[in-house]
């Protein structure tokens, strides 16, 4: 049996009256490629967001690489956090700061005993990763948004962590540029050995790098397993979903 | 299992009463907070004096110029009614402890609280929409540290430094006017005004001003990490940041007036 490297039980959270996750349960298997589809709203994000430790749940277990996340201090999370990488929607990165100064952020201060070259070369190694080496004097706010999406993605690589977590990746960028993310999903995940979480709403993203699927529709999973196995239903929402991106996409 | 419920509790005194409690609470732990996190290693050393020099060397000429005019200005209307009592030479006596006590102070920190409280009420909220503090803190970066406490200590450090400078302009103006229309010396200048102000004068302005300057930090890290609502948000932090530090600057100018007076009068 392969082995677990996030599990997730009987996870609940409510923002007011709001309810947004209703017992999810889930397992994110050491090396594979796992899908999270979902309309806006229903918790996609909530979800990825209780991994790291920044939301809490109201019930419920969250275990990181054999840690319980609600469990432990602000040193044993940090340490956790380190392991796992975390590429936001909007990329977030540092407005103040260059792409080289965006990616030695978490370097210079988590890495020690590193010297400058050493900074650079890791620095140079991880943009050259994502094809985007020229850009490293270049502030976020001179780069488009699929550049800043693939510099949000090394900022996150350049630590190695075991874990990466996407939260839509493909959101709001071209075709070509999809296409380009979802190459470099992959290779994040034949290249590091990374397990990873994929949110989106994307069925392309979700077809070309998912070994597997899971479907999150009233605060739950419904559907689970590989692409074809989970739109092979006569669930309405399911088909719903599919049938709407694809003429979407078209 | 059921879901858990949600927190739809009844107000206890009045829903408005209830959030303004649940404000101080939130204020008072903020600032619990700060004093925490800034003794606790590690030291953001680097950035808070890039921080200093972001507050003090860029805030140099708004307060050049605002000093250099106040000086020119209040000599000016100060000199007609002076000179009722044929008591001109008391000129730079009445600058120097008007800008020492009370102007330097409060000029320059009203000035900072433009300049300073609502850049980082609006840097701060803007980080806090596009998920920049949510970055840092995945990266195992403690990002109160790295933005509220050196955002602080560096306003606590800075604004004391910009009112002696803006006093020092202050007082060349307003020794540039004197000197157009009487006879006096820069040497008797100085030598007037400071047989005139006192350690007190200028030790309380100093404390004044690390208050102001404290105050000035907080109000626009406060502001600016707890804002939401998106783009809007943005706009409403840097604006609560400059009308809630200069309201409390005010407030703080009149308990100020109250003890240095109570400790003049023993």
């Amino acid at each position: 049996m392969p082995q677990s490297v996030i599990q997730i039980k009987d996870l609940h959270v409510a923002f007011g009256d709001n309810y947004v996750l209703r017992g999810v349960d889930l397992d994110l298997y050491k090396g594979e490629n796992l899908v999270v589809l979902g309309r806006s709203g229903t918790g996609k994000s909530v979800l990825i967001k209780m991994l790291v430790g920044l939301l809490k749940p109201d019930s419920g277990s969250v275990t990181v690489l054999n840690e319980d996340v609600m469990a432990l201090d602000s040193i044993e999370l940090d340490k956790l956090r380190l392991k796992v990488g975390f590429s936001f929607q909007n990329s977030a990165l540092y407005d103040s700061m260059t792409v080289r100064e965006n990616l030695e952020f978490p370097l210079v201060r988590n890495v020690r005993n590193l010297t400058r070259s050493e900074i650079d070369r890791q620095v140079e190694e991880a943009l050259d990763n994502v094809g985007l080496k020229q850009a490293i004097n270049q502030v976020p706010s001179e780069l488009s948004g699929g550049q800043r999406k693939r510099i949000g993605i090394a900022r996150t690589l350049i630590l190695k962590p075991e874990i990466m977590l996407y939260d839509e990746p493909t959101a709001g960028l071209d075709p070509i540029t999809c296409t380009e993310i979802n190459s470099l999903i992959n290779e994040v995940q034949e290249r590091n050995g990374a397990s990873s979480i994929i949110i989106t709403h994307d069925l392309t993203c979700a077809k070309t790098v998912g070994d597997r699927v899971a479907m999150l529709f009233d605060g739950q999973f419904q559907r689970m397993g590989t692409f074809d196995e989970v739109f092979a239903t006569d669930d309405e929402r399911v088909q719903q979903f599919y049938h709407y991106n694809f003429t979407e996409s078209k | 299992m059921n879901p858990p419920s949600p927190t739809t509790e009844r107000p206890l005194l009045s829903k408005r009463l209830d959030d303004i409690l649940l404000s101080l609470y939130n204020v008072f732990t903020f600032i619990g907070r700060f004093f925490r996190e800034v003794v606790l290693p590690p030291y953001e050393g680097r950035e808070i004096i890039r921080q200093c020099y972001e507050v003090g060397v860029r805030s140099l000429p708004l307060i050049s110029l605002t000093g250099f005019i106040t000086g020119i200005v209040f000599t000016n209307q100060s000199r007609p009614s002076l000179s009722q009592f044929g008591a001109t030479s008391w000129l730079p006596s009445l600058v120097s402890i008007a800008l020492v006590r009370a102007i330097g102070p409060l000029v320059t920190s009203l000035i900072a609280a433009g300049r300073v409280g609502s850049n980082i009420g609006a840097e701060l909220s803007s980080m806090r929409v596009t998920e920049q503090i949510d970055a840092m803190e995945v990266s195992a970066t403690n990002p109160f540290k790295f933005l509220v406490v050196s955002r602080v200590l560096a306003t606590t450090f800075m604004i004391p430094v910009l009112t002696m400078y803006a006093i020092a302009v202050g007082l060349l103006g307003s020794f540039l006017n004197v000197s157009s229309s009487e006879a006096t010396s820069l040497q008797s200048f100085i030598s007037e005004v400071f047989n005139t102000i006192t350690f007190l004068d200028i030790f309380s302005s100093v404390i004044k001003s690390v208050v102001f300057g404290f105050t000035i930090g907080m109000v626009g890290c406060y502001q600016g990490y707890n804002s939401s609502k998106g783009t809007e948000g943005v706009g409403k932090a840097a604006n609560a940041s400059v009308v809630t530090s200069m309201f409390l600057v005010f407030v703080e100018e009149l308990l100020a007036l109250q003890i240095v007076g109570a400790i003049r009068d023993m």
